[in-house]
């Protein structure tokens, strides 16, 4: 309506001039200086993110160097000299964590890709456009699950109810239960991410696969498939980074000990880089200095860091799958 | 014709007609339709089982307590916790988003679609906005940490709710960003140029046309968003969210929020000689706070679907 009156009086305005000059066609000057704020209101809002980004990686630099005077990067490595994760007793080693991170992210990533990867296939070559108007707002209720609802189902039904009569492990906190909770959290991601690049293929190669006679099962695992592999290959590295920086399942299901160093059995409590962090903030009631506090900004630029790297690696391959079609 | 010899077309015929009738089963194609819809259904099962065992337990809070647990404050005795306090806090944080997140990100989306060219400034901040929606939420904790808490003290007061919120809204503005530019870059071309053609300046094409075009897009994005935020916790252990007790809720001090009092219950120990376990009411403020979550998706799978419908005319 607005805009329709706005349209009118635009035209008798221009009606009611006689002969037009450049400063008619310019508009008045009040018109003209509205457009240049809001011009500029609206790029110092896009620049907003850069100083964000400038913000983080200024905080976790300046706090990680702080760190890094206080406990040397050697002590950090160097498992003989302190062995385990004990922030208090000022034990920082960096692979406990890290292989915490690792095997909580390669069993989430275990749960993922089967049933992420067979759903994106089923919805995009399989299921009736009525089973995927049903299937795929589930999907979405599954991806917008808060990931504390997840921590208490991993601690409460998976550790006790799925772990535990399976594979009897010492403790009900373990990473084997942290990593299924975390990788049914990244089952959405996985399953969007592929689903965009199974769809992105063109039918015109699935047409062209049933002419020559193929099965639908050999279209999509010879054709299709292979067509969208590298927006496969860029949803199984975006759902790697979630794993690792997912962060409430890691900490309720995980156990969050640091002393098993450098363990490697998934059965065994552990401690991933992100419940470290956690608990670095929650176990300093009042402390904000000191090793046991800067470490959080320590592990916080190795966590950017790490995830940043395989964003950009899986950015790269969903772009490739943009380009190709 | 005359090139083909009679017997070897007769051949050829047989063996296409062997082709096209014999009856083999096709066991790869089978194997392979059952693992996907095996996917399918145990994806669904698990999705089934998380609702279940959150709502079982929590039937007897909702049973026993009823509105007293909406109400109550959070503390150490099971049978009487309440999720007031995170209530509280959550709906500041949202408020804190409607109020900065979603101008500024939907500005920012403004810049990028209308007025930004093809600069390697403009180009760097598109890169930058999507690497900062990759950013794990517990780094946006250490930022807001360090500048919302530490920095900002004298408009904060520290470990506070108004600490949360700006922490949670710069969490979810590259994600307000994002959807509301692909809301505006679905409205058609066609729009602008008219509203250009009637000698319209950028701004009035934008607010006038391009907006309203684009706003379910942008609305959708944004409620999705603010779900998000609602059930994000991991920034607000780093910012000092109260996991014990907390007598009262005020903006100037301490603080808490739904998904927090998730967290600190999940992991509590039962008290001896109450009726309901901490498990009890940790599932509890899980089925309130998905409620609130799913409440928020429905709404935007709605919007999205109505105008949807609209706009193709069926």
């Amino acid at each position: 309506m607005s805009w329709a009156d706005r349209t009118v009086r635009g035209k008798e305005h221009v009606s009611a001039v006689p002969s037009l000059t450049i400063a008619d066609l310019q508009g008045d000057r009040k018109r003209r200086n509205r457009e240049t704020q809001m011009r500029r209101v609206f790029r110092l809002a896009s620049l907003m993110s850069v100083v964000i980004s400038a913000l983080i990686v200024f905080t976790l630099v300046r706090g990680a160097i702080d760190f890094l005077r206080l406990v040397p990067i050697s002590d950090l490595i160097d498992g003989s000299k302190v062995p385990g994760w004990f922030p208090r007793r000022e034990r920082f080693d960096l692979p406990t964590v890290l292989f915490g991170s690792i095997i909580m992210g390669s069993i989430a990533m275990l749960v993922a890709v089967p049933f992420g990867l067979g759903t994106a296939i089923f919805l995009s070559e399989y299921a009736s456009p009525r089973v995927r108007r049903v299937l795929k707002p589930v999907i979405e209720v599954l991806a917008g699950m808060p990931s504390v609802v997840v921590g208490y189902f991993a601690l409460k039904f998976i550790a006790p109810d799925i772990v535990q009569p399976l594979f009897a492990p010492d403790k009900v906190q373990n990473m084997l239960a942290a990593g299924m909770g975390i990788g049914i959290l990244i089952i959405p991601i996985m399953a969007s991410v592929s689903e965009d690049a199974l769809s992105a293929v063109p039918s015109s190669l699935r047409e062209a696969s049933y002419g020559v006679g193929a099965r639908k099962s050999s279209t999509v695992a010879k054709i299709v498939i292979p067509a969208a592999v590298s927006g496969i290959v860029a949803a199984f590295i975006i759902a790697i980074s979630r794993a690792i920086g997912e962060t409430l399942v890691a900490t309720m299901a995980g156990g969050l000990d640091g002393s098993g160093a450098r363990a490697t059995s998934p059965l065994d409590p552990g401690l991933s880089i992100t419940a470290a962090l956690t608990n670095a903030a929650g176990g300093t009631d009042g402390v904000n200095s000191g090793a046991p506090y800067q470490v959080l900004f320590f592990l916080g630029l190795f966590l950017f860091a790490l995830t940043m790297i395989l964003n950009l690696v899986g950015a790269r391959f969903v772009r490739r799958v943009r380009q190709k079609y | 014709m005359a090139l083909v010899s009679p017997s070897v077309r007769s051949t050829t015929q047989e063996r296409v007609r062997e082709g096209l009738t014999r009856r083999d089963r096709n066991v790869a194609g089978l194997v392979l339709q059952v693992l996907l819809l095996l996917a399918v259904l145990i994806t669904l099962l698990i999705l089934f089982t998380l609702i279940v065992r959150i709502l079982v337990p929590a039937v007897p809070v909702f049973r026993d307590r009823g509105f007293g647990f909406l109400t109550g404050t959070i503390g150490s005795d099971p049978d009487k916790v309440g999720i007031w306090p995170g209530l509280y806090g959550s709906f500041f944080i949202a408020l804190g988003i409607i109020v900065i997140a979603i101008p500024l990100g939907v500005a920012a989306a403004i810049y990028l679609e209308e007025y930004a060219t093809d600069t390697r400034v403009n180009r760097f901040v598109v890169v930058n906005i999507r690497n900062l929606a990759g950013v794990p939420a517990v780094i946006y904790g250490v930022l807001g940490l360090t500048i919302f808490v530490g920095w900002l003290d004298p408009i904060t007061q520290g470990k506070t709710v108004i600490a949360a919120a700006l922490t949670l809204a710069v969490l979810v503005l590259p994600i307000i960003i994002i959807t509301s530019s692909e809301a505006i870059r679905a409205v058609p071309q066609g729009l602008r140029d008219a509203g250009y053609g009637v000698g319209a300046s950028r701004w009035e094409v934008t607010r006038d046309h391009v907006l309203p075009y684009a706003a379910p897009g942008i609305l959708t994005g944004t409620v999705l968003s603010l779900a998000r935020a609602l059930g994000e916790a991991a920034p607000l252990i780093l910012i000092g969210a109260i996991t014990g007790l907390l007598p009262s809720t005020s903006l100037d001090g301490s603080f808490t929020a739904l998904p927090m009092t998730i967290y600190s219950w999940s992991s509590k120990a039962d008290v001896p000689g109450s009726v309901l376990g901490f498990e009890n009411v940790a599932a509890a403020a899980g089925v309130v706070l998905l409620v609130l979550v799913l409440f928020f998706n429905v709404i935007a799978v709605t919007l999205r679907t109505k105008y949807e419908r609209q706009r193709t005319g069926t």
